[in-house]
């Protein structure tokens, strides 16, 4: 059967109610929730255990392959490619590579640690159901919303309704798929 | 877009923000100035100067494309002249977004939030307009390409120990990386604009381009580690960049470049002048549309001590280029600091110092720094200063170096002041086209500063 509704979302008017909620309902059981707000809590981190995330390594692998691009790039240029002898020197010359390696190094990890955060988020996404519900514009102005999922398996319309219900917020809305 | 009443009381000289600001009032005062359909006189003046100037610049870089860069005021031997002096002067005012942006960011200072988002915007464009200069500096510049390592039929490669090949690295990497960072910053106000705006077409523009954010518990989670992390490689790239930049010198033999402080001395100066910037930037902004609230004294307070700290590094480093070149006893250093000081260019050396070193002094009394007129007209001071400083180690280092017969005096051309004129016409046309656009302060990470943003912890019983 397909679930009719994306889920259920309660609204608040301030982030120490939306984290108090989000805890009531980790603690409830329930696992498929996500919270929303104007901007990073800190305490909702908490709450709904996110604390690890795969972008510190993404952005080391992207810096290591940085590195050694730039450092390649350079000896196999100077040494193999277009060797010039100036006067003798040494044509693997590597301290004079240090800044280009350094600066691909930034490059390569900034840029993957844009691209691991779009990753990671799943954006772009243009579609998502929360946007049906029209008092979600106010998630990027000034209020605060928890949202449970229908494919949680503790999901029962009423049962999760009554529940948000509880935590009292502003407002509880179904969040149309 | 309503336009609510502000409620907003005025702010205590040590607050960062004002009292009275809600969620909400502070989401629409920043996102008004976007939104709005009036658009202020000082707006439509700023922009028209911006654009005026930016004709100029076109026309001298036609008239350059056309005639080859003789136009310029460019002899031998000074061959840099003006173009590598601009160059210098707007990357070093880029660096002080970055470091607003990634190094405050790391030490905690909470006070950037309100100033950040407009001081990385100005090192993008400022960092736009250091890059016009080597490009027409090159003689061909559709042939930019070349500084690139590609495969090519000439079979020939860029020659890697160059510092000026490094600068081509170094300064594309940092205009990158300083988009990617501010692009990033602008994510979750894309969306506050897009569920804000009434206007068909801007919803659908901001939509595009906040790329679906909606502030996701999740999302938010690994943004916070993207900035930090992204702060934390900017942070070290911002420091280089200027070193590299003044590698393009010390690498050099030439007497008044050869030394081994340049690269402090370099950073030290490009930050300086970058809140000089900020500064000029942020004083007209805040008392025309009003954010006295948000980018309050207390910023600007700082900001001059940024500024006044940065100075005295700069004016350390005066003191330490003059004593090395009579401590080193080495003849043509000692003659090149010489002619600086009373040589054909003594003039230009003896302003910088008063712009950079003595009238900056009076940033130490609270007096001047409380008054925004007057920091306005210090900031000027100081850019002036700043721009002199790197007229003279350029122009005065070539024009007398080791031979007496090959001396020779830099005189700019009218198209030399057209295409400075002009990259500060280019600036503020990019400039105030990002004010009218883009929200100009941070909307989430004020929230964040208001005493509410606090989640207030239950008492465990």
């Amino acid at each position: 059967m397909i679930k009719p509704i994306y889920g259920l979302m309660a609204e608040f008017d301030n982030p120490t109610s939306l984290v108090n909620a989000a805890r009531a309902a980790r603690e409830k059981g329930y696992r498929r929730l996500d919270a929303y707000s104007p901007f990073p809590i800190e305490e909702l981190t908490d709450a709904l255990h996110l604390h690890h995330n795969k972008l510190p390594l993404i952005v080391l692998c992207g810096g290591i392959l940085g590195g050694l691009t730039g450092f390649l790039l350079q000896y196999y240029i100077t040494v193999i490619d277009f060797p010039i002898n100036i006067g003798g020197r040494p044509l693997d010359s590597w301290p004079a590579y240090i800044i280009i390696t350094f600066e691909l190094t930034i490059l390569f990890g900034a840029i993957s640690a844009v691209l691991g955060l779009l990753g990671l988020c799943g954006l772009p996404m243009p579609y998502h159901p929360t946007f049906n519900v029209p008092r979600f514009a106010l998630a990027s102005r000034n209020r605060f919303f928890l949202c449970i999922e229908a494919r949680d398996p503790l999901f029962d319309h009423d049962q999760t309704s009554a529940f948000l219900e509880t935590l009292e917020p502003r407002e509880v809305s179904e969040v149309a798929n | 877009m309503p336009d609510e009443p502000q409620v907003v009381e005025p702010p205590e000289p040590k607050q960062l923000i004002a009292p009275g600001y809600t969620f909400g009032s502070v989401t629409d005062q920043i996102a008004t100035v976007v939104l709005t359909g009036r658009t202020p006189v000082f707006w439509l003046a700023c922009f028209s100067v911006g654009l005026a100037l930016l004709f100029l610049f076109l026309y001298a870089v036609a008239l350059l494309l056309a005639k080859g860069v003789g136009i310029w005021g460019i002899r031998v031997p000074v061959m840099w002249g003006f173009a590598i002096t601009n160059f210098v002067w707007w990357i070093g005012i880029g660096h002080a977004g970055t470091l607003i942006s990634a190094i405050l960011l790391l030490l905690n200072q909470r006070w950037r939030n309100s100033i950040n988002r407009f001081a990385e915007a100005m090192t993008l464009f400022a960092v736009a307009c250091a890059g016009m200069f080597p490009l027409l500096h090159l003689g061909r510049p559709w042939l930019f390409y070349w500084l690139f390592p590609y495969p090519n039929t000439m079979n020939v490669q860029p020659q890697f120990r160059s510092p000026l090949v490094w600068d081509v690295f170094a300064v594309s990497t940092y205009a990158t990386v300083s988009f990617l960072f501010w692009f990033v910053g602008l994510l979750p106000d894309l969306a506050t604009l897009r569920d804000r705006t009434l206007n068909r077409f801007a919803r659908f523009a901001y939509g595009i381009l906040a790329m679906g954010w909606r502030g996701s518990a999740r999302h938010w989670s690994i943004y916070e580690t993207a900035s930090l992390l992204l702060a934390g490689l900017a942070t070290p790239l911002v420091l280089s960049v200027h070193t590299v930049v003044s590698f393009d010198f010390t690498i050099a033999i030439v007497p008044g470049w050869h030394s081994t402080f340049f690269p402090p001395y370099f950073v030290a100066g490009a930050i300086y002048s970058g809140f000089a910037m900020v500064l000029a930037l942020a004083i007209p902004l805040r008392a025309v549309y009003g954010l006295q609230g948000l980018i309050t004294d207390k910023h600007l307070d700082n900001s001059a001590k940024v500024m006044l700290a940065t100075g005295l590094i700069v004016a350390y480093a005066y003191i330490l280029e003059t004593f090395t070149a009579w401590y080193s006893g080495n003849v043509y250093e000692g003659a090149a600091i010489w002619n600086r000081m009373t040589g054909p260019y003594a003039p230009a050396y003896w302003m910088l110092i008063s712009c950079n070193i003595i009238l900056p002094q009076a940033l130490w009394f609270k007096s001047i720094r409380s008054r925004p007129v007057l920091l306005f007209i210090w900031s000027m001071i100081v850019l002036t200063g700043m721009w002199l400083e790197r007229y003279v180690i350029i122009v005065s280092s070539l024009a007398q170096d080791f031979l007496t017969s090959s001396w020779s005096i830099f005189v700019p051309t009218r198209w030399d002041w057209a295409t400075y004129f002009g990259t500060i016409g280019l600036f503020l046309f990019l400039f105030f086209a990002f004010i009218r656009l883009l929200p100009m302060i941070s909307i989430f990470e004020v929230r964040t500063l208001l005493p509410q943003a606090k989640v207030e912890e239950e008492v465990q019983g």
